[in-house]
């Protein structure tokens, strides 16, 4: 248990430092603007971005050990559709059966990622690109192209997400226990251990019993179970399902992992910083139309955001290839 | 055994071509005439086009996640000269600049920042894509003089439009000038081993630089086109593009490994790709339907060498 490793250490002094810059924008911020820092502004930030933040966690265990799961957003929009459709047809039986179908449902969708990888030992971004568009089409077959609309959902099917606990909603709670589960089970457990050593290094954890390709499977299960999970609070928060739910999301969870200093080499990154890059981005969200700035400068921001990160972490180490990575 | 592969992947293309082509003839009694035909290759030679240097990029071992970014940020620099009264010769040179200057920049990150190519162009492709939301908000350019629509809506001769023919002659050239030529050789070197390209002497990062820069003139040259059919420009155009064109790339038997690929088989993943998307359309079947189907061809041209070399 007591086992760290040094480029553990570094990533924790990035954060630290991370955390005092994304603690010093929360302070400019409510220092130019009081109101931003109300307990019910502080919640309405986390509620926008607790799906994010749990898709870039699973998505940050898959850059972890050299993948990348260019699918995620299409698994959470067929999982979400899923959910819709499932609720129409026996819109009785309540929230759970729903949120175990996007669990299971998720989950599956991303092992067949992590078994193409596994077993075939195809490149990542080819197998995520491909299951992207079939997962994507597959909605479509599913809904013959058709909306689900929120009057076509039952009333716990759209309450779940929004409850109320302590001032802060049961979606938030949700992305605050997957986050506090990460930075537990990453410290302490074997599991995480193994997936570190896996990304950092694979021939070496392969000759220390470590399959790395068992690895990787295991990390787009998680990630495909996350992200069946927010199909169907996305869908819950939204009031819709349809073909192009959460278009082109992949790219910006993607984007949320940079900034939170994922490398894609592989072998590093925290649930701390991964959490502290998405709330970065929501402060800045929220923080644009206060100070005036139209809410279209939000992308470009975060692009200059994440060219700074990548520029400062490039200088730190060196890579040996650019596209991914070698085969593993 | 793996130029086998290579040859095997682009008869395989081929086949699906024909056979594409000889069901949707039997199926739709209008898809065989000239025009129609004609009319099917505007949806995909702005695509293709992007694809030609990309497909270099990635022999080379390269990633360029930007382009469509790039086309918007050209279409936005396009629109706001034509705001300011820029004839159609200098919009064309903004266009072709814009695009060049941001493929610089992507080039500039990836060598002298050395951030691995699909971090600094994810970073890159928000950053373009953003300014130009950042510029034009919700608003729309269109004030375009009437010549400029000639590059996306004209012919050339007969039934071959501009698009085309461009196609056309830039297809000959990339394929002359990576099979052909010392420079297409060196780009299959450093995508296969860049340490061992350095150290016979191959300036390997002046090579990246220059790809991301090609890659970066063609994305304005596509924006040109795209925005001269469409007549107008929104930050949302070409959305999504970038992972289409990747997709054309990969169907064409680029290894995303690097240092394999031919042109070839990018023209006829790109011809496939065309005729599908229009041949289910005139059968009234949506192009989310297609997109399945690019989805399993994506997963098999990897899989199917990957098969064949476990034996």
């Amino acid at each position: 248990m007591s086992v760290t490793f040094p480029r553990i250490t570094d990533s924790a002094r990035r954060d630290l430092a991370f955390a005092v810059l994304t603690l010093a924008l929360f302070l400019a911020v409510t220092m130019a603007f009081p109101g931003f820092a109300t307990p019910r502004s502080m919640a309405g930030l986390l509620d926008d971005t607790a799906i994010l933040i749990m898709l870039a966690l699973g998505q940050m265990l898959v850059i972890m050990v050299r993948g990348i799961d260019l699918s995620i957003a299409a698994n959470l929009a067929l999982c979400g559709m899923m959910a819709a459709l499932f609720n129409r047809a026996w819109p009785g039986m309540g929230v759970a059966p729903v949120f175990a179908l996007s669990l299971v449902a998720g989950g599956l969708l991303g092992a067949c990622n992590g078994l193409l990888v596994w077993k075939l030992r195809l490149p990542p971004i080819v197998v995520t690109l491909g299951t992207m568009s079939i997962y994507r089409g597959a909605i479509y077959l599913l809904s013959k192209g058709a909306w689900v609309n929120e009057n076509e959902m039952s009333r716990e099917f759209l309450a779940f997400p929004r409850g109320e606990f302590l001032g802060v909603s049961v979606l938030s709670w949700i992305s605050i226990a997957v986050a506090a589960a990460f930075v537990f089970a990453l410290q302490r457990s074997k599991a995480a251990r193994d997936l570190y050593a896996a990304g950092g290094n694979p021939e070496a954890a392969n000759y220390s019993g470590i399959d790395p390709g068992r690895m990787q499977f295991l990390a787009y299960t998680i990630c495909g179970a996350i992200a069946g999970v927010c199909g169907y609070l996305w869908v819950a928060r939204f009031a819709v399902a349809y073909t192009d739910s959460a278009l082109g999301f992949e790219l910006s969870v993607i984007a949320a992992c940079l900034i939170g200093g994922v490398a894609i080499a592989g072998g590093t990154g925290t649930a701390v910083g991964v959490v502290l890059g998405c709330l970065f981005i929501g402060i800045i969200r929220s923080s644009l139309p206060l100070v005036g700035i139209s809410a279209f400068w939000q992308m470009f921001i975060n692009g200059a955001v994440i060219l700074v990160a990548v520029l400062l972490s490039a200088r730190q180490r060196q890579f040996k290839r650019t596209i991914l990575e070698a085969r593993a | 055994m793996k130029a086998v592969n290579l040859v095997r992947w682009e008869t395989m293309l081929a086949a699906v071509l024909i056979a594409a082509f000889a069901i949707f003839s039997a199926l739709s009694p209008y898809f065989l005439s000239v025009d129609t035909l004609s009319d099917a290759t505007f949806n995909f030679t702005e695509r293709a086009i992007v694809a030609l240097p990309l497909a270099l990029l990635i022999i080379a071992g390269e990633i360029d996640i930007s382009v469509a970014a790039i086309i918007a940020l050209s279409s936005v620099a396009m629109g706001l000269g034509s705001a300011h009264g820029v004839g159609t010769v200098g919009l064309v040179g903004i266009g072709l600049g814009t695009g060049l200057l941001a493929g610089c920049f992507n080039g500039a990150l990836v060598t002298i920042g050395r951030v691995p190519s699909i971090v600094a162009t994810i970073g890159t492709m928000t950053l373009f894509r953003g300014a130009a939301y950042a510029v034009l908000g919700d608003r729309v350019l269109k004030d375009y003089p009437d010549s400029f629509a000639i590059f996306g809506q004209g012919y050339l001769i007969g039934p071959i439009s501009i698009e085309l023919a461009l196609f056309a002659l830039f297809a000959i050239l990339f394929g002359l000038f990576l099979h052909r030529t010392r420079w297409g050789r060196v780009v299959f070197a450093v995508g296969a081993n860049p340490v061992a390209s350095r150290y016979s002497g191959i300036s390997v990062n002046r090579y990246r630089f220059a790809l991301f820069a090609l890659t970066g003139l063609f994305s304005g040259l596509a924006a040109i086109l795209l925005t001269s059919r469409l007549g107008s420009t929104r930050p949302s155009i070409a959305q999504g593009w970038e992972l289409e064109i990747i997709s054309m790339v990969i169907l064409g038997g680029v290894s995303v490994w690097g240092g394999k690929g031919s042109i070839l088989g990018v023209v006829l993943a790109a011809l496939v790709f065309g005729l599908m998307t229009f041949g289910l359309g005139l059968m009234n079947i949506p192009g989310i339907v297609l997109s399945i189907f690019t989805g399993f061809l994506l997963i098999l041209v990897v899989a199917v060498p990957a098969l064949v070399n476990r034996r």
